[in-house]
């Protein structure tokens, strides 16, 4: 229920239908979206709730190909616009997206990822990852990437990515998963009203006689002028460093850090409990921002810990980013389930010890 | 800027449209893109709107349409035109809000934004400009290209056998109940454009009540691809496009 008093509230929910509450609190103006599993709830959710919410506009569209054009259109309209989907949604997606950061147009897009590649399974994963940080469309671009570790941040992140998205002027990237998606867990939801929203003075909201016409445009033939559009880009991707966020447990004193996010982070603090039960000194890092990416960090534990175990759901994509920010001066192991399958916190623990042993058979 | 009223005392009987912008246009002679525009423009005067007007240019010859269109445009990508319309006049609904989508984006492309755009019946005019061709990219079939027409991808004309047939989308999307106004109009000749303008004018009109999509086709020319002069284009475009793309109201509103 739309919260009116301005009171933040807590109640038990799945991720999916959290998170569209949270749109809702966070200001959304207009939503487009299409049916895929696991994420479904979302926009089932947010057309259940519609009527507490007249001013919302809320379309399924056609595909999601056209859901992510409609969402350029009311972006570039000014309105403060989300989108879900799951993996095989968001590839659909990308070419819009690319048009999007081109353009400099603010969005959140929700990926609810399952396992791939192709039509793949409807279990969760993290096969996307590369997708996400390294551009996904074509030409040289990035989305502000967050990925969520719980139902409660599935909420809070709502509100970080619509902030970041317009603070840039750039698509934001919720990157979760289906378990996430489909899990219940208690949350605290955030009064409604208490994300301000600045002026876009730059939309296409009908020119009035007091200011050139606005033009949401990511086309320039002058290859001088296409160049300083990535110039300008690169320097707004350069600024975004700041945002970095990251999580660390236990590896201040860890001789072997773990390296996980959203899931996979939950699991391996999991392993991390169990393996300092056994004696060993582990601990975890977990990026929360996945761009910009928490490189900085990593160089700095790098000073301490002795060897990097990268854990994901998926065949080894995040760890290509540690391993160039480690740049070979610790040894960054993988370990990672894919195709929907999920990791357990002792199946990680076994990897940890069998590094482990060969780090005590090297010689102090 | 504005032309002096009067010239060695000679009277001023014509001039550009206040939102057409003074920059020269990048179309070749004889292409029908300049007089739509010009017209469109001179309806957007003469109700007053340009305030109130957002137009969707997405790719195609007509892609720099915001180049001369004194209004808020945004580009859209290839075939999303309407969604993009769509999400536009969802958040702006008071708002005027127009596509300009040549045959290729709307018909071949775009098929699927278009037919379900219409079919939601969202306020909104879509100028759909038809020349047969796809200019920009320099001459390759259409979805609209006519049998046995020669393009650089059907070098020995356009067979049913394997192209299939032109498709008559503005026939097709009239049949939707989401369609307020259907339309088939021309800018081959100056009745054509007298004819055309007024269709543009009560679409905008149209558009006011919030009763559905409104829809123009403009069957037009390419004289560049169709490597013909401009006036041999507008011959052929009368004897070989009109007898298949026929002129007229398809769907107009019940009294």
């Amino acid at each position: 229920m739309a919260d009116e008093k301005g009171t933040s509230e807590i109640r038990l929910m799945k991720g999916n239908e959290a998170l569209a509450e949270a749109a809702f609190r966070a200001g959304m103006q207009a939503y487009f979206g299409y049916p895929i599993t696991p994420q479904s709830e979302v926009l089932e959710y947010l057309t259940a709730e519609a009527p507490k919410h007249p001013d919302v506009v809320i379309l399924q569209a056609e595909s999601e190909l056209a859901a992510i054009n409609m969402v350029y259109g009311a972006s570039g309209a000014s309105a403060r616009v989300m989108i879900s989907s799951s993996s095989p949604g968001i590839s659909l997606m990308q070419e819009c997206l690319s048009y999007m950061a081109s353009a400099q147009l603010p969005a959140l897009v929700v990926n609810v990822q399952r396992g791939g590649p192709g039509l793949g399974t409807i279990q969760p994963s993290q096969g996307d990852y590369f997708q996400a940080v390294k551009g996904g469309g074509h030409g040289d671009y990035h989305l502000i990437v967050l990925a969520p570790a719980s139902v409660q941040e599935m909420v809070d992140f709502v509100f970080d990515a619509f902030r970041l998205s317009e603070k840039y002027r750039n698509p934001a990237l919720i990157l979760a998963d289906g378990a996430l998606g489909q899990m219940m867990e208690k949350v605290t939801l955030p009064p409604a009203g208490s994300l301000p929203k600045t002026e876009a003075l730059w939309a296409t909201t009908g020119k009035p006689r007091t200011r050139e016409r606005n033009i949401i445009t990511s086309l320039f033939i002058q290859p001088e002028r296409m160049e300083q559009l990535n110039l300008t880009l690169q320097a707004k991707y350069s600024q975004m460093k700041k945002e970095v966020r990251w999580e660390e447990i236990r590896a201040e004193d860890a001789d072997i850090v773990l390296v996980a996010f959203g899931l996979t982070s939950r699991i391996c603090e999991k392993t991390v409990d169990l393996g300092r039960q056994k004696g060993l000194k582990i601990g975890l890092m977990r990026p929360i921002t996945l761009y910009p990416f928490p490189t900085d960090a990593l160089v700095k534990l790098a000073k301490s810990a002795q060897v990097f175990l990268t854990v994901e759901m998926n065949a080894g994509q995040m760890v290509e980013d540690v391993r160039l920010a480690i740049e070979g001066k610790r040894p960054v192991e993988f370990y990672g389930r894919m195709g929907g399958m999920i990791p357990s916190p002792e199946e990680v623990l076994v990897r940890v010890e069998s590094i482990a042993e060969t780090l005590s058979k090297v010689p102090a | 800027m504005e032309p002096a009223a009067n010239i060695d005392g000679m009277e001023l009987v014509y001039k550009r449209p206040r939102t057409l912008t003074d920059t020269p246009m990048h179309y070749c002679p004889g292409c029908g893109h300049g007089v739509v525009h010009k017209i469109l423009m001179e309806v957007i005067d003469e109700l007053s709107i340009q305030e109130e007007t957002i137009g969707v240019a997405p790719v195609g010859c007509s892609v720099f349409a915001y180049d001369y269109m004194d209004i808020d445009m945004q580009e859209a990508a290839h075939g999303r035109a309407t969604a993009v319309a769509t999400g536009i006049k969802r958040i702006l609904p008071a708002k005027y809000v127009f596509t300009y989508q040549g045959d290729g984006d709307l018909a071949a492309i775009g098929t699927g934004e278009t037919i379900h755009t219409v079919n939601r019946g969202e306020n909104i005019l879509i100028v759909f400009i038809n020349n047969g061709i796809y200019g920009m990219t320099g001459g390759q079939m259409a979805p609209t290209s006519l049998l046995g027409m020669k393009t650089t991808t059907t070098p020995f004309g356009r067979e049913v056998s394997t192209m299939g047939n032109p498709i008559k989308i503005t026939e097709l999307v009239a049949q939707l109940p989401g369609a307020y106004y259907v339309t088939r109009q021309a800018v081959y000749s100056t009745a054509a454009v007298r004819k055309l303008k007024k269709s543009i004018e009560v679409s905008f009109k149209y558009q006011k009540l919030n009763k559905g999509t409104c829809f123009i086709e403009v069957v037009s020319s390419c004289p560049s691809n169709w490597k013909k002069t401009p006036v041999e284009a507008n011959e052929w475009l009368e004897k070989n496009m009109l007898p298949f793309y026929p002129l007229g109201d398809i769907r107009v509103p019940k009294s």
